[in-house]
């Protein structure tokens, strides 16, 4: 089954700083993301892949370039659109969870339902039940600071689905946690792309993340170097050994 | 959520928010303080204006004050206004500064106030002992009661000699107080101008009562044409004059209008400082609501939710102090006064300078790039 894009990113530039101190940081990336597949950008670092999630994330725009979600255009948009094609489309994971320190895990959740006008009950019984499918029901009223590193990844992934967004953007969900939190961290985020069918796109240079990848696409160097989707009925574990045999696509 | 956030942020940083309310508190306890003797200076210069029964007053040309009359109006000028359509009784009034002898020695001066209960003019209006009868009496005085050490008596039956001679207390007030510090002492028409040596036709102001259905403003002006060396003022007119004179022009009002205002700067700069330090220190957080894609105004709000909070955390601490000083000052000869009014816009105050103070904040917030939530 073929999946139209729920994003496309066209040809995207970004230039960070100016005069002699300017960077290039992405050089003309293409990019599209399909709902139910769980697909990791993946480079080195200063490659260019947080930049580019970035602006997938309509959170920093692109000096040229175009980008589409739900195919509406992006580019030009003011912040405060930007901010709430956010609230419509994106849910966000990020490396240190960005967790409230003074909210438990419950109101964690709530405030990214708050700031997209949920609010009451259902914003409340929507929260436990998230909290819940992340396998964090005892832990409704523990604050951030009582949850280990996994637990928190947990609750960041729950407020970022929160929403029911059609994307969700992680950068480096797994580079806090040990192996263990990080392949469950993994399988949540693999879970999410297929159960719900949504777009996972996670940035990440961890290797033990690529068994559950449908898609790997590589950047270097601001360029997009390469792509590779995993074969039609291989499980995801199997995919780590794919990377052996990776194809490149120019 | 935004309340829950705001209440968080604030109690997360504990030294902090104390350090706001202690801010917002001595702004408000100097502000009320200040407002409190302004609106108790006001009561007591303009206590006497306001109790006396008249429509009209005329006083001698350019009388500031009440205490500032001089003795200088005659039967003349009382028959004149009597004689003034629309006017149905002239009652005259003695009011003038006066050395009281104490009965141990020394001296100190009052405010002697000569009126006839029985004309209705001006009466002291809180008896605790003795009755307006008993002012009549040919040596009677009334005071109050808060001056008894100040006038070197201890109450009811004792002398002292007044001006030009001896009086007997038979009366006394409770809370009539003189914003001048010289005690008011009254007595009748007859024996104030005795005492103070003037003739029997004298006297400080005339009280007019204009008759039923009068046009106050018509009448005051016939009577002006009329008394071309007096001054013809309504009451608040002659509030108004005497509050000029004794809080502007002395520098006092302005002395105390300055202590309030600089309160509320003061209040304003330490919340700023303070509320400035906290959203920096939850800057992340407050870019990590941008990128969820919460809207400015979302973030806002939390800001000056956490400014309301403190405002109001701040406004009850404050008002309770402020009450317990204002309830320590009602025995004093300058006592507080605290109104519904003036605690609302205490409130209203304390809410305006914590949104002030918000300002910095908000705009640190505005300036935030939600990119940050990346750098961390």
């Amino acid at each position: 089954m073929t999946n139209s894009p729920v994003l496309h990113a066209d040809n995207i530039v970004k230039e960070l700083g100016s005069g002699a101190g300017l960077v290039v940081a992405v050089k003309g990336a293409s990019l599209d993301l399909v709902p139910g597949e769980l697909t990791l950008l993946m480079g080195p670092s200063g490659s260019g892949k947080t930049t580019l999630l970035s602006i997938l994330g309509c959170i920093m725009k692109p000096t040229s370039g175009s980008l589409f979600i739900a195919d509406e255009k992006i580019d030009g948009l003011s912040a405060e659109s930007l901010a709430k094609v956010r609230r419509d489309h994106i849910g966000f994971i990020f490396q240190s969870y960005n967790l409230f320190p003074t909210l438990n895990a419950l109101e964690n959740v709530r405030i990214a339902l708050d700031v997209r006008g949920v609010k009451g009950f259902a914003a409340t019984s929507r929260s436990e039940e998230v909290l819940r499918e992340v396998g964090l029901g005892h832990r409704l009223t523990s604050y951030p600071g009582n949850l280990s590193g996994g637990e928190q990844q947990r609750v960041a992934v729950a407020r970022a689905i929160a929403s029911s967004p059609s994307i969700v953007l992680a950068d480096e969900p797994t580079a806090a946690l040990d192996s263990e939190n990080g392949h469950a961290v993994m399988s949540l985020l693999s879970r999410i792309a297929k159960e719900q069918n949504r777009s996972v796109l996670a940035v990440t240079h961890d290797p033990r993340t690529l068994g559950y990848a449908d898609r790997v696409v590589r950047i270097e160097d601001g360029k997009i170097v390469g792509e590779e989707r995993r074969p039609e009925g291989i499980n995801a574990p199997e995919i780590t050994d794919l990377t052996k045999r990776r194809k490149l696509h120019a | 959520m935004v309340f829950t956030l705001a209440l968080r942020n604030l109690l997360h940083d504990r030294v902090r928010l104390a350090v706001t309310l202690i801010g917002i508190l001595f702004s408000i306890v100097l502000v009320a303080v200040q407002l409190g003797l302004y609106l108790g200076s006001s009561e007591m210069i303009t206590a006497n204006i306001a109790r006396s029964n008249a429509d009209l007053f005329i006083t001698t040309y350019g009388a500031k004050s009440f205490e500032d009359g001089g003795i200088l109006l005659s039967d003349r000028e009382r028959h004149q206004a009597l004689a003034t359509p629309g006017v149905e009784a002239v009652v005259p009034l003695v009011v003038a500064f006066a050395e009281w002898r104490k009965p141990s020695g020394g001296s100190s001066r009052v405010v002697l106030i000569g009126a006839d209960a029985d004309d209705h003019g001006l009466v002291p209006w809180s008896l605790t002992q003795g009755t307006l009868d008993d002012i009549k009496a040919p040596d009677a005085i009334a005071v109050d009661r808060t001056y008894l050490n100040e006038l070197g008596v201890k109450g009811i039956g004792d002398t002292a000699q007044v001006a030009e001679g001896r009086v007997k207390i038979r009366a006394l007030t409770e809370g009539i107080r003189s914003f001048t510090q010289s005690p008011y002492a009254y007595t009748t028409l007859n024996r104030a101008r005795q005492l103070l040596g003037v003739g029997d036709d004298k006297s400080t102001f005339l009280l007019v009562k204009l008759a039923p259905g009068a046009n106050v403003a018509k009448v005051q002006k016939d009577l002006a044409k009329r008394l071309d060396s007096a001054d013809v003022l309504t009451k608040q007119q002659f509030e108004n004059r005497s509050l000029t004179q004794w809080l502007f022009r002395t520098g006092a009002g302005l002395a105390l209008i300055g202590g309030a205002i600089l309160g509320s700067l003061v209040g304003t700069v330490i919340v700023a400082q303070t509320l400035y330090s906290s959203t920096k220190d939850h800057i992340h957080e407050f870019a990590t609501l941008r990128a969820l894609g919460s809207s400015k105004a979302y973030i806002h709000k939390v800001i000056l939710a956490q400014a309301g909070l403190s405002a109001v955390m701040g406004y009850i601490l404050g008002m309770t102090i402020a009450m317990i000083i204002l309830y320590a000052s009602k025995n004093s000869s300058l006592p507080l006064v605290m109104t519904p009014g003036l605690a609302f816009w205490l409130f209203a105050l304390t809410l305006f300078m914590c949104a002030i103070s918000a300002l910095s904040a908000i705009v640190k917030v505005t300036k935030i790039d939600p990119a940050t939530v990346f750098a961390r």
